[in-house]
């Protein structure tokens, strides 16, 4: 079957979806686009349901080739998408004609691009799920959660439905200038930690660290004191904000281990964590308190946007 | 069992809090738990992921909100017996320890001034407990080891410990279901599948399980399947302090 030929894979090109649920107590990771609100636009664009299978590019460096013309859309980060060399505006839907060439550079806003297909793009779930998770080895192309890699053909379930068009301030990117709040639902260890590195962490800004990738993103800043006892491992959310020995808090994201043993602060909340997934290293980011109620009425509203 | 308690850990998410430390006992009621939570919130639930002490339960927001969610923990842990003993599957799994594909044996052996057969005989002694599976799937953390067995984890842990590598870290023992990083000291190897995509259920080990080792020959390692190949890496001295 025609489809789109990667011509080159570049750092990080994965299939993703929604995610892989009702397996975590196997030990198996939740996956899924680190960026899910943009991979939700990319597909509604084209009429799909908003976690359907579609490409998270990271960083850029990705180059396909259409074998055959097809409507995609293209949605997150701003790694310098070119048509046959024509500037791609992210954000919006294109048909590629059978011999151009798509391609990804470097990132000039965000870090996570996603390309959705018509009808979702073609891959056969692994345990419920297409999501790539390549230190499970599950999902992807070929259900080993392997990395697009050159020679890798892409194919698609359907057809594009009626052309729509964003809703502007949509994005999980940040406009300019503007701070990068991330929302934390607090967790009940948060009263384990001193007075001091509660107010610190939300009346101070962090850095996103060089360490970042789907496990986990480390931040850098006020060093946070655990003052509780020792703990035994346990079941850890989407965004959780664990806080080992250095202080140092690591925001746990899609591909986290399903258990572990850390005090956390609480968790960010999965509309964070998409943003979260186009902050580059060294972007200041601030903590910011929100209710359970509250972040849901956020959530549902953003699936509200899909239906 | 303690009164449990209920904590909010994000949005989505509820820890109930069972225990406070590790025990077998622990596990007849961790089973009867995640069962009746399980049961409460049957659609609504996205999963739930037992471990020694806790469950946390994921839920689906567009169905509960908060409030409805603590009460459908309540109401699920309301009466809780523990399950019944022998509920849990038990396990034998034959293990060709050696060296060569082990090589904390030799380790673990010096410090207790005895042979490798007298560390074999140990770790084949008595029946573990599965109390949680995590780390990586179908990997599961299995207790109470003998204390004369306990060892601390590897300062740096290899970057590559083959599947089934039988392995020790403090009072726990588990096998590594893939090719994965690992930290543990590995004494052994099995042959047996952990982990696969057409098994019913995927895993092999489940919390509330009972495994036993058995001690086979490097010929019946081989006949049942098994790879003997060295383990490449050699594990560095072990860390004073538990990490």
């Amino acid at each position: 079957m025609k489809g789109l030929i990667v011509e080159r894979a570049g750092p990080l090109a994965l299939i993703q979806d929604g995610g892989r649920f009702g397996v975590r107590h196997l030990g198996v990771t939740q996956g899924g686009a680190a960026d899910w609100v943009s991979l939700g636009w990319a597909n509604w664009l084209l009429g799909n349901a908003p976690q359907a299978p579609g490409v998270e590019i990271t960083v850029g460096g990705l180059t396909l080739y259409a074998e055959t013309s097809v409507t995609l859309a293209l949605t997150g980060a701003d790694l310098g998408a070119t048509l046959d060399d024509e500037p791609l505006t992210p954000g919006s839907r294109f048909t590629v004609a059978a011999g151009q060439r798509l391609a990804f550079e470097s990132p000039r806003a965000g870090l996570r691009a996603y390309l959705a297909f018509p009808g979702g793009l073609d891959a056969a779930p692994v345990l419920g799920s297409v999501a790539s998770t390549v230190r499970e080895s599950l999902g992807g192309l070929d259900g080993q959660g392997r990395v697009l890699t050159e020679g890798d053909c892409l194919t698609w379930a359907g057809t594009a439905g009626a052309e729509r068009t964003l809703p502007s301030s949509m994005g999980t990117l940040p406009g300019d200038g503007e701070r990068v709040m991330l929302a934390l639902v607090s967790g009940a260890q948060i009263a384990d930690f001193s007075g001091t590195s509660v107010f610190e962490a939300f009346n101070t800004p962090w850095q996103i660290d060089q360490r970042a990738d789907r496990m986990g993103v480390r931040l850098t800043g006020s060093e946070l004191r655990y003052l509780g006892e020792g703990m035994v491992s346990e079941g850890i959310p989407l965004g959780a904000v664990q806080v080992p020995a250095d202080g140092q808090p690591i925001i746990l994201l899609n591909d986290r281990q399903t258990i572990g043993g850390y005090p956390r602060l609480g968790a960010l909340t999965p509309l964070a964590c998409a943003r979260l997934a186009q902050c580059q290293p060294g972007t200041e980011v601030w903590l910011t308190p929100v209710a359970a109620g509250q972040a849901r009425d956020a959530h549902l509203h953003q699936l509200a946007c899909w239906r | 069992m303690s009164d449990p308690s209920i904590e909010t850990v994000g949005m989505d998410s509820l820890i109930v809090r069972l225990f406070d430390s590790i025990d077998e006992e622990n596990m007849p009621w961790m089973l009867a738990a995640d069962r009746a939570l399980r049961e409460a919130f049957g659609e609504a639930l996205i999963d739930l992921v037992p471990s020694y002490t806790t469950l946390l339960v994921h839920y689906d927001i567009q169905r509960l909100d908060l409030q409805a969610a603590r009460a459908r923990v309540s109401e699920a842990l309301k009466g809780l017996a523990p399950a019944t003993s022998g509920e849990g599957q038990r396990h034998v799994i034959p293990v060709w320890y050696d060296v060569s594909v082990g090589p904390e044996l030799e380790r673990i052996a010096e410090c207790l001034g005895v042979n490798h057969e007298d560390v074999i005989a140990r770790h084949c002694a008595r029946d573990y407990s599965v109390f949680a599976l995590g780390f990586a799937p179908g990997y599961a953390f299995m207790g109470r080891l003998d204390d004369a067995l306990a060892t601390p984890r590897l300062k740096t842990p290899r970057q590559k410990v083959v599947a089934g590598s039988v392995a020790i870290a403090e009072r726990q023992t588990a096998v590594y279901p893939t090719l994965s990083p690992g930290g543990w000291n590995i004494i052994g190897r099995t042959a047996v599948a952990l982990f696969g995509r057409d098994r019913e259920g995927y895993s092999l080990f489940r919390p509330g399980d009972k495994v036993r080792f058995e001690a086979i020959s490097r010929d019946a390692f081989i006949a049942q399947g098994g790879d003997p190949s060295p383990l490449a890496e050699r594990g560095d001295t072990p860390t004073e302090a538990q990490t």
